[in-house]
């Protein structure tokens, strides 16, 4: 190729790329001159005054010239030579092979993965990796599948799935500290009155659509999250609810008493046990959510789920009930909101409406819309990727060697999450799987490209 | 009596700032059919914008004219502010139009979390607050110790707003680009089968846009003196809700929305509660859209198979 390209077309593309560059380096110098350029700080009188980062901006509008030339030069070529390539028409053996053992070696891979972490790591430093890592990725993929039936399935964009989160998240706690009910009789209780919620929200919203309905299930969100903060009485505002009883092995505690968990195995007491424990609950929940999904898929409503997603008139004039099928929609969706939530206060053994912000509901659409709608493994991929990436943020401290020991790291978590949901949009649309499983086939199974899924209309 | 007079007048304050922000949402929304979730936070970086420009002005060029100040602030803000949001709709939703409908939708939210955060990473977390850059008021009524005042700050946004609407209502109305803009928004396809350069007139959507939201910026940072990162969410969605009560779409009906809904909030304030006036917001919007999802002046939204 190098060859047959005359020096003097190389030479204009050098100039252009470099006027490129310029022009980009211009506009970024623009972009971020009065917000990275200058800082305003608080004095000592405790007035505002401002202070300047040349250094910092010049740097950053550097990268982003040098990032836009080496495109040019490097990138765009490379490219624009693999679309001149023809395109593998059969699927590498590789990829069949991924494809078939992918589900079973993950699925594995999770049921062990706290033997791994303790054998490794041993039990001092396992509680963060199982805790923070591996039961905080869980809950998001129970969430994202939990929230999968409605956005993927029945094609209602819910922006304000966060609500029946918190929902369970207060039931549990509110009648486990009142009434001393155990975790085991709460936990169906908190997915009842959780999808209770949720038809009674989803009532007034059925006729909408779209990204109308969006909206309004996003204020329904914010008004339950004011409604805690503001209901001091009830739910003890801002400042939330702490000591919720934690969950027990069949009515064994997890402490270092007489009666706790290590003493009547006859182990060594560590937190761990109680850790692992936990993790297995969330893992068990998760799986339940995707069982029930994949079983729902195969019923009448189910089926009628994604019909009412992919056209929802033709849905109506074959005489499908379209209110309680979106009803039930929700409800089921709201209910594993519900588990997962009183999951999470058991968890926490503290909650108080800063878990339930809209940011929470954005990051679990996100999720769900990233991974490739009604794709499970696509939604499973997405949490891993979204949350573990974001939590594994927390512990980058050979960063601080690069950037200084001022710099810290977990600042930059939201940041990098907003910015990666962007790029995963615009580099794929579609989520990162975009084939999905017809569930009506005739003869034999095909997997289908996902831009002929119906994606509703509300 | 009193207190409704002194609500009203404040009601129409906050609601000219929203009123500003909605024409942003509903500009967007009609020519491309996307809810610009990011909108709000550009709102929130136009007042941090604002902020540092006003804090060069008077603490390093030591400028003792409020009034040219502001005027300059006003001017830079509404500058800077198109260029991000110039830059937004380049790389977050151009590549992504007449790709399905949550795509663009998803980049937006995703878009807002890295404006919000970026806002807080550089500039940090804590509210930023400036001296008062006017001060004074004129006494309407004072009766039973009760004085209805109309402060001059109040009286700069509602003049600004005033001559920035009609501004921005001649452009649309009378110019070429106005018209052009009303084409895409009948029908994208045709617009540009007849000559009509649709991602220049987005691009310039968009532009307009940021300039109004960074107007509602500045006369927010002027009339509460305070911003911080956070403060793009409530305002964005408050301003939605302005956009949808007024016909999402219809530019009268956002200015009117936005004086509603700042006047819903104010005499919620005043008569039933203040902690629940977020609360009455959301309800509005959920009740408009429910029961009236057209709005006052939109048109009606014809299903065809």
């Amino acid at each position: 190729m190098a060859k047959e390209r005359s020096t003097a077309s190389q030479g204009i593309d050098i100039t252009r790329a470099l006027r490129d560059a310029v022009l980009t380096g211009l506009l970024a110098f623009v972009l971020f001159l009065p917000l990275i350029g200058f800082q305003t700080i608080t004095d000592m009188r405790g007035n505002l005054v401002l202070n300047t980062r040349w250094g910092l901006l010049f740097s950053i509008v550097a990268v982003i010239a040098g990032a836009r030339l080496a495109y040019a030069v490097l990138l765009a070529p490379w490219l624009s030579q693999r679309k001149l390539r023809p395109v593998a028409v059969t699927p590498s053996p590789w990829r069949d092979f991924l494809g078939k053992w992918i589900i079973p070696f993950a699925i594995g891979f999770a049921i062990v993965y706290p033997f791994v972490v303790v054998g490794t790591v041993g039990f001092g430093g396992a509680v963060k990796w199982i805790d923070n890592f591996g039961i905080q990725v869980l809950i998001y993929v129970m969430l994202g599948w939990g929230l999968n039936i409605v956005v993927g399935l029945a094609g209602l964009l819910d922006l304000g799935y966060v609500a029946f989160y918190a929902v369970g998240a207060y039931s549990y706690a509110l009648l486990a500290k009142e009434f001393g009910l155990s975790f085991w009789i709460l936990l169906p209780l908190a997915g009842i009155l959780s999808s209770f919620w949720g038809i009674l929200l989803g009532f007034p919203v059925l006729r909408l659509r779209g990204d109308y309905l969006a909206i309004v299930t996003l204020a329904f969100g914010e008004i339950i999250r004011l409604v805690l903060i503001n209901w001091v009485d009830l739910t003890n505002g801002y400042a939330g609810i702490s000591g919720i009883p934690r969950p027990t092995f069949f009515g064994i505690p997890f402490n270092a008493n007489e009666d706790g968990f290590a003493a009547v195995f006859g182990l060594e007491f560590t937190p761990v046990y109680r850790t692992i424990f936990l993790y297995y609950l969330i893992l068990a929940l998760a799986f339940l959510t995707a069982f029930v999904t994949v079983r729902l898929r195969r019923l009448p409503v189910g089926r009628a789920w994604e019909a009412l997603r992919e056209d929802e008139i033709a849905c109506r004039s074959l005489g499908i009930n379209t209110t309680n099928t979106k009803l039930t929609a929700f409800a089921t969706g709201a209910m594993f909101a519900g588990f997962a939530g009183s999951f999470f206060a058991a968890r926490q053994g503290f909650i108080s409406p800063d878990s339930f912000t809209f940011l929470e509901s954005a990051s679990i659409v996100a999720i769900v819309v990233l991974g490739g709608m009604g794709s499970q493994v696509g939604v499973a991929v997405a949490a891993l990727a979204m949350v573990g990436g974001t939590e594994l943020m927390r512990d980058l401290d050979f960063l601080k060697a690069i950037f200084g020991p001022t710099f810290d790291p977990t600042q930059y978590r939201m940041l990098l999450f907003g910015f990666a949901m962007v790029l995963i949009m615009v580099w794929r649309p579609r989520g990162l799987i975009s084939t999905r499983e017809p569930t009506v086939f005739l003869k034999e199974r095909k997997t289908i490209s996902a831009d002929l899924v119906g994606q509703g209309h509300g | 009596m009193e207190v409704f007079l002194q609500q009203l007048i404040n009601g129409i304050t906050l609601g000219s700032i929203y009123g500003l922000i909605a024409i942003g949402y509903t500009m967007v929304f009609g020519i491309i059919g996307m809810v610009n979730f990011a909108h709000g936070d550009v709102f929130m970086v136009s007042a941090f914008i604002a902020l540092i420009a006003f804090l060069i002005l008077t603490t390093w060029l030591g400028m003792t004219s409020i009034a040219l100040a502001l005027l300059i602030v006003l001017i830079v803000a509404m500058i800077f502010t198109a260029v991000v949001n110039w830059m937004i709709e380049r790389l977050a939703y151009r590549p992504l139009r007449g790709s399905f409908r949550l795509a663009p939708l998803i980049s937006a939210i995703g878009m807002s979390i890295f404006l919000m955060n970026f806002v807080q990473v550089s500039q940090g977390p804590r509210n930023k607050s400036i001296p008062p850059m006017i001060q004074g008021d004129f006494v309407l009524l004072d009766r039973n110790d009760f004085a209805v005042t109309l402060s001059f700050k109040q009286l700069v946004i509602w003049g600004v707003t005033a001559v920035l609407l009609a501004a921005f209502w001649y452009l649309v109305a009378k110019t070429r680009l106005g018209r052009a803009q009303r084409a895409c928004e009948q029908d994208r396809k045709m617009a540009a089968l007849v000559g009509v350069d649709v991602d220049r007139t987005i691009s310039v959507t968009f532009i307009i846009a940021a300039a109004l939201a960074a107007v509602a910026g500045t006369m927010y940072l002027m009339y509460y003196g305070v911003v911080s990162f956070a403060d793009g969410f409530v305002p964005g969605v408050k301003a939605f809700t302005a956009a949808v009560l007024g016909g999402i779409g219809s530019l009268p009906g956002a200015v009117i929305g936005g004086i509603l809904i700042g006047l819903i909030e104010t005499m919620w304030s005043a008569y039933f509660s203040i902690d629940y006036k977020d609360v009455a917001a959301f309800s509005v919007l959920a009740i408009t859209l429910i029961f009236l999802p057209q709005g006052l002046f939109g048109r009606p939204d014809v299903e065809k198979v």
